[in-house]
């Protein structure tokens, strides 16, 4: 690979150039970083009146916590689902599209639309479809025999907050999928054609290879989808509950924080779910530009 | 600060070019309430300043109530806080613990050059919001307590002609509404304040020791401990099998089950009146929380919720006078009757309840003096005065978790309740070591 310079004419124009950026950076992502990891060893009364430096207690606490293991597993399991269930949905989807040759634009566009939908709002959407009481869908699955109740039943939340965060990513999944997919030279899968492979044979030894980075670079977008953005769907929907059954991380960490007033394990469980970004960034990084190749 | 600068600045240049006008001082008050109790709310504070020409008090609305008790104390650690703020009852352990940050009420009314005298409150009310010495930290604004709504269609066309008034009673009312081909008997919103703090002072029984937390910070939760609740719990749990009782989710989600008439009967807040004569079309009502006759003969009385105004230190003495003026304001029976009458809150003074049934308010509305009723039924014990427990909003979530697992079967009353006194003091002993 032969690597790009760039010769500038004064020694400080580079860095007047990316000046900008690096004072963004500091202001909305170091500084509050930063901030992050001092309260992360604090103990402070609300007001701030009363500090106390506790060192790494607040963390030994977190990970004796049986609530706190217990979210991570239920992040864990939701992220998967969600990741899962929208790439799945979203390939499947991208496939039926890329042989669509009328009025393509129509379906692509529909499929797309969700994802203009904040998370909170499609929270709300579908906890009015699903609301046991006067809800269309849950009214349905009456009818079916099923007594939907996600107030009281924990994988009834679990399946609504599922349901209503993938809704929203598959429209996004689709689009990578889709221009993935039309990457791929159609003289690769004519050829194969032409030597009697069918449609299964032909995505499997063909179109999905070759759709790896798209899929790899996905995979970690979901995650951190999950991980992260999910919060407007849980704090409308479900509040964590019932139980603990819907409370990850995320929201966990928010409701310590502004109804617990906890700044100091608040602080602590940030820092861990930074530490989880920069984890999966990393692995992104490293894995998706080396080991797949067109 | 600096729009008080600007202000101040602007005002000295009218005065300057010779008009009359007056430097005022501007009151900051932000609340919780939205919608038809805000716009309220902002007509009494333009009342007051119609009223006199030295303050101004400006209202900001900032969200629910965590949203706006965090916005105070963001506020307060960067020295940009509100004068009053609106705190609901359970804030109130965080906000008496922050010395330094808050002044109490009696100092500054007591300071300040008006006639005043903290034997106006309903007790029930004040006893709330009062240090074990009588003294009243914060103003009590709007309070309301639960009470049971029933439907009479349904009560009627069931043949139950009295309002239960037991859970015996209850549970038979159940029986022939099932019998009748209906199945949800009761439900009720916000758990832990009806079915256990409600229930616990109802049949005077404590919550936790030193007084429910009035007493000293080293406080613990013994909800557990009362066996008649335990069962109680057991049973309500139990009768979801024939779909007598329904949960309905927490906070006041479950309002359209009674709306809709799926279940008869739903205990929660007083101040749901507006939102359920709105909703219903039948005839509902309300009455007193049924008693628990295995234990107890006569209710003790109700405990409260909702909110009261809380003053920030940092201002100047001139300006804690016009927060005393405008807080006398608000007390006064006329302005206390409207507020009662139209937002369906308790009238907080004793004044204001008097001048609303001198005004008819109650016959024209039956069932509206429920709440104070249950209030004052007698004088507070310390196991019906209220609760002060720290990280009490996060007990609530814990609460509220505990018993939908009781709910979803996963656990027993028994369980339920000890794993929520464990967690819950498990937070009582973090706020402690926070706090001392």
């Amino acid at each position: 690979m032969r690597t790009k310079t760039v010769t500038f004419r004064h020694k400080w124009l580079p860095y007047a150039l990316i000046a900008p950026q690096i004072v963004i950076t500091l202001i909305f992502f170091i500084w509050p970083a930063s901030q992050a990891l001092y309260q992360s060893v604090l103990r402070q009364d609300a007001f701030g009146l009363k500090t106390e430096f506790v060192g790494m207690a607040n963390f030994a606490r977190l990970f004796a916590d049986s609530d706190y293991i217990n979210s991570f597993l239920t992040t864990i399991s939701f992220s998967a689902m969600v990741a899962g269930f929208s790439m799945g949905i979203a390939l499947i989807m991208a496939i039926m599209a890329d042989r669509v040759i009328r009025r393509a634009m129509v379906y692509r566009t529909l499929l797309i639309w969700p994802y203009a939908v904040a998370p909170a709002v499609a929270g709300v959407l579908w906890w009015f479809l699903f609301n046991p009481t006067i809800g269309i869908a849950a009214y349905a699955l009456d009818g079916l025999g099923y007594d939907w109740n996600h107030y009281r039943s924990g994988s009834d939340a679990m399946t609504l907050i599922v349901v209503a965060s993938t809704w929203r990513q598959v429209s996004y999944n689709f689009l990578f999928f889709l221009a993935g997919l039309q990457a791929i030279p159609r003289s690769l899968t004519e050829a194969a054609a032409i030597d009697g492979a069918g449609p299964v044979k032909r995505f499997v030894t063909i179109q999905l290879p070759l759709l790896s980075p798209t899929v790899f670079f996905l995979i970690v977008v979901n995650v951190v989808y999950a991980f992260f953005e999910t919060f407007g769907v849980v704090h409308a929907t479900t509040s964590g509950g019932p139980g603990q059954a819907t409370n990850i991380l995320v929201y966990k960490v928010w409701r310590d924080a502004f109804e617990g007033l906890n700044l100091g394990s608040s602080a602590a469980q940030s820092v861990i779910l930074m530490i989880l970004v920069i984890a999966l960034t990393a692995i992104q990084f490293r894995y998706i530009e080396r080991k797949v190749e067109y | 600060m600096t729009r008080k600068t600007t202000f101040t600045a602007m005002a000295g240049a009218l005065t300057l070019i010779g008009s009359a006008a007056t430097a005022q001082t501007e009151i900051q008050f932000w609340h919780a309430l939205g919608g038809a109790l805000g716009e309220k709310v902002g007509e009494i504070a333009k009342d007051f300043n119609a009223a006199q020409d030295t303050y101004t008090v400006v209202p900001t609305y900032k969200g629910t109530y965590t949203e706006n008790m965090t916005a105070a104390i963001a506020a307060f650690r960067a020295g940009e806080q509100p004068h009053i703020v609106q705190v609901f009852e359970v804030g109130t352990a965080t906000m008496m613990a922050a010395e330094g940050a808050i002044k109490p009420v009696q100092g500054i009314m007591e300071q300040a050059d008006i006639d005043w005298n903290n034997d106006a409150y309903l007790p029930a009310v004040k006893s709330y919001y009062s240090t074990t010495d009588g003294d009243l930290l914060s103003l009590p604004f709007n309070s309301s307590t639960p009470v049971m709504w029933y439907n009479r269609d349904l009560l009627d066309e069931a043949g139950v002609e009295d309002v239960p008034q037991t859970w015996d009673e209850m549970f038979a009312a159940a029986d022939k509404l099932q019998e009748n081909g209906h199945d949800c008997a009761f439900s009720f919103g916000w758990q832990s304040w009806v079915m256990i703090e409600n229930y616990l002072a109802w049949h005077d029984q404590p919550i936790g020791t030193q007084q429910n937390g009035f007493a000293g910070l080293d406080t613990e939760f013994v909800f557990d401990e009362s066996e008649d609740l335990t069962n109680l719990l057991q049973r309500i749990a139990d009768s979801q099998a024939d779909g007598t009782f329904e949960y309905g989710g927490r906070r006041g989600d479950s309002l359209p089950l009674f709306t809709t008439g799926e279940c008869a009967m739903w205990m929660n807040s007083s101040a749901y009146y507006a939102g359920i004569s709105e909703q219903a079309d039948f005839e509902f009502g309300q009455a007193m929380l049924p008693i628990n006759s295995d234990v107890a003969e006569e209710p003790q009385n109700s405990i409260i919720g909702g909110a009261t105004l809380w003053v920030l230190e940092g201002h100047d003495e001139a300006e804690y006078q016009g927060v005393a003026e405008f807080f006398n304001y608000l007390s006064s029976p006329e302005v206390q009757a409207d507020w009662h009458q139209s937002s369906g809150y308790v009238p907080i003074t004793t004044a204001a309840y008097e001048l609303s049934k001198e005004q008819g308010f109650y016959e024209e509305n039956p069932g509206t003096d429920t709440a104070i009723k249950q209030l004052s039924l007698n004088e507070p014990t310390e196991n019906s005065r209220g609760l002060r427990f720290g990280n009490y909003v996060q007990v609530r979530d814990v609460i509220n978790e505990e018993l939908e697992d009781l709910w979803a079967g996963n656990h027993t009353a028994e369980e339920a309740l000890a794993t929520a006194v464990e967690r819950g003091n498990a937070l009582l002993r973090d706020f402690e070591a926070a706090n001392n």
